[in-house]
């Protein structure tokens, strides 16, 4: 396992009229060559955790350990950690800083203590990994591009500290759906071909539905549901009453189903749902 | 990082300090300013102390959380401190090295201190138990008799409502940034003073644009809802004075002027 979280508790502003308990023993362990979605309603503690990930915020009490690295002990190297695990925040792009994107995203290897020549590599890598193109806008101030390609920069400058494991907290959050599906397109490449491990916060069930393979729920600070995308997803009784949902096609196969339509109703996606409709309309026309 | 700002923090209640008139209570910060300038002695102190603690006690706020707020300015107070100490003339007590400390010049230290004290503790009682809301409209109807002369009050109260609205928004956003630079290596915490400086760079270009941005779109928002300043513009919650209000400002004019005849007696 790459991330182990043992009895997380986190409190914000503690011993003042604000105090705010955020996560409430949290435990949880993270497998290389996972895909999780992080999934909760605004306020459940999602982002919270998430920056405990790579040592941002440490634990009120409890543990994170992130590839054999305890992030509260006085001698963990919290450097270390965060080059493990990048951390891309809610709309990154407002973290852009420099004159062009060649600069910006060699702002993270840079602090890594890199070679000029690694650097240069990397940044190059990175920016093909998000699909943009290296020779065209390397000098280009990241100001004047549009939103989705400053968003890719931004990712970018994070995938060129070459983490173990991603972590993307609502990473198409005010895209238009164009740039919504490069996005997601970019992120799945990067698990399938660069085997990274990805956690993906996301209030979009369909996004989640078609990229992960677990699925994590959080409500009101607690870790209340755990397990593989079918299995969560067919609990859609309990996820509406959490405030959350499920994918709008897997919500239409179950009203087919309850009609008296014997169909596989654990489905997740259009083309899988095309897919057994069309199986399903065969059989009936056989009999 | 910024938990320790507490001064200007309210501090929510619902006290008879926490009601008062926000106007009534600049008021009588202003006296209490006013008066601690005129003490010359030490025995008046008490009288000042006196006035925190109880109104301390009627808010409610925390003793704790109240010296939270002298917290940042410490530095300030010690070098005052210093400074009084070492550089007043007078009958020497003792000396270290080149510096000599004299009685006058540990009196007046002491002084000093106290009164710097007195005036943050005291302003800060201000700010903790008025909403930002209702002190820019205290602010706003104290100074309304002067736009005869040209005093644009209500587009200063706007300008600091907005001001202080944006406080805990560019707080939240300066510690998001941080953290996101953080994040890809970043470095805030370590390193000598002209290199922290330039650490900061990825932090400010951020800020500002942002704060820009932020700017920008309140304007349209409010230029959409048609704002036009203060001319006849009508408030949801008028400010009324009542019987507490009127008891707390004549005690507190008798009260401070008794501070301040003391310095004559």
């Amino acid at each position: 396992m790459i991330i182990k979280i043992e009895n997380l508790n986190y409190i914000y502003n503690p011993n003042t009229p604000f105090e705010k308990k955020a996560l409430d023993n949290i435990n949880l362990t993270v497998e290389e060559g996972d895909f999780i979605g992080l999934i909760g309603h605004t306020g459940s503690g999602k982002s919270t955790l998430v920056q405990h990930l790579n040592g941002l915020l440490k634990p009120t009490s409890g543990k994170v350990i992130v590839d054999g690295i305890d992030t509260s002990s006085k001698d963990g190297n919290l450097k270390e950690v965060r080059q493990k695990v990048g951390l891309v925040f809610q709309y990154p792009e407002h973290q852009l800083f420099e004159e062009t994107v060649y600069k910006d995203i060699a702002f993270g290897p840079k602090n890594l203590g890199l070679e000029k020549d690694e650097v240069h590599s990397r940044v190059k890598k990175a920016m093909e990994l998000v699909g943009l193109d290296f020779e065209n806008l390397k000098e280009r101030s990241p100001f004047e591009l549009s939103g989705g390609q400053k968003r890719r920069v931004a990712i970018a400058g994070v995938l060129a500290m070459k983490p173990k494991v991603l972590v993307l907290d609502e990473p198409t959050a005010g895209l238009d759906p164009r740039g919504r599906d490069e996005i997601l397109g970019r992120i799945q490449k990067l698990y399938e071909e660069e085997g990274i491990t990805i956690i993906l916060v996301s209030h979009s069930m369909e996004d989640i539905a078609r990229l992960v393979n677990k699925i994590i729920v959080m409500h009101k600070g607690k870790l209340v549901m755990e397990g593989e995308t079918k299995e969560i997803f067919r609990k859609a009784e309990k996820l509406e009453e959490l405030g959350l949902g499920i994918p709008q096609i897997t919500c239409f196969m179950r009203r087919y189903k309850s009609r008296g339509n014997p169909v596989d109703d654990t489905v997740l996606t259009v083309e899988e749902a095309k897919r057994e409709l069309i199986n399903y309309l065969r059989r009936r026309g056989n009999v | 990082m910024f938990r320790d700002i507490t001064i200007g923090l309210y501090f929510p209640g619902n006290t008879i300090i926490h009601r008062l008139d926000p106007r009534i209570k600049i008021i009588i910060i202003m006296m209490f300013i006013t008066s601690l300038f005129f003490i010359t002695s030490f025995p008046p102190y008490i009288l000042i102390l006196a006035f925190i603690l109880f109104v301390i006690y009627l808010s409610k706020v925390p003793l704790k959380h109240v010296l939270k707020g002298l917290k940042p300015l410490i530095l300030i107070i010690v070098v005052t401190f210093l400074i009084n100490a070492f550089l007043t003339k007078g009958e020497e007590l003792f000396s270290i090295g080149p510096l000599t400390v004299t009685k006058e010049g540990l009196r007046q230290a002491v002084f000093m201190a106290l009164r710097l004290i007195f005036l943050i503790t005291g302003t800060s009682l201000l700010t903790l138990t008025t909403s930002p809301i209702s002190l820019t409209d205290g602010i706003e109807k104290l100074l309304s008799p002067f736009k005869r002369i040209g005093v644009p009050a209500h587009e200063l109260a706007m300008m600091m409502t907005i001001a202080l609205r944006f406080i805990p928004t560019l707080l939240e956003e300066t510690d998001k940034i941080m953290k996101a630079q953080m994040a890809r290596g970043a470095d805030f915490e370590s390193g000598n003073i002209l290199n922290r400086a330039k650490n900061l760079v990825p932090l400010l270009v951020p800020l500002f644009i942002n704060a820009f941005r932020r700017a920008d779109e309140l304007a349209i928002a409010m230029e959409a809802r048609c704002y036009r300043g203060g001319e006849n513009r009508t408030r949801l919650n008028e400010l009324k004075l009542d019987r507490k209000d009127i008891l707390a400002i004549s005690l507190s004019t008798l009260y401070f002027g008794f501070i301040i005849s003391t310095r004559y007696i």
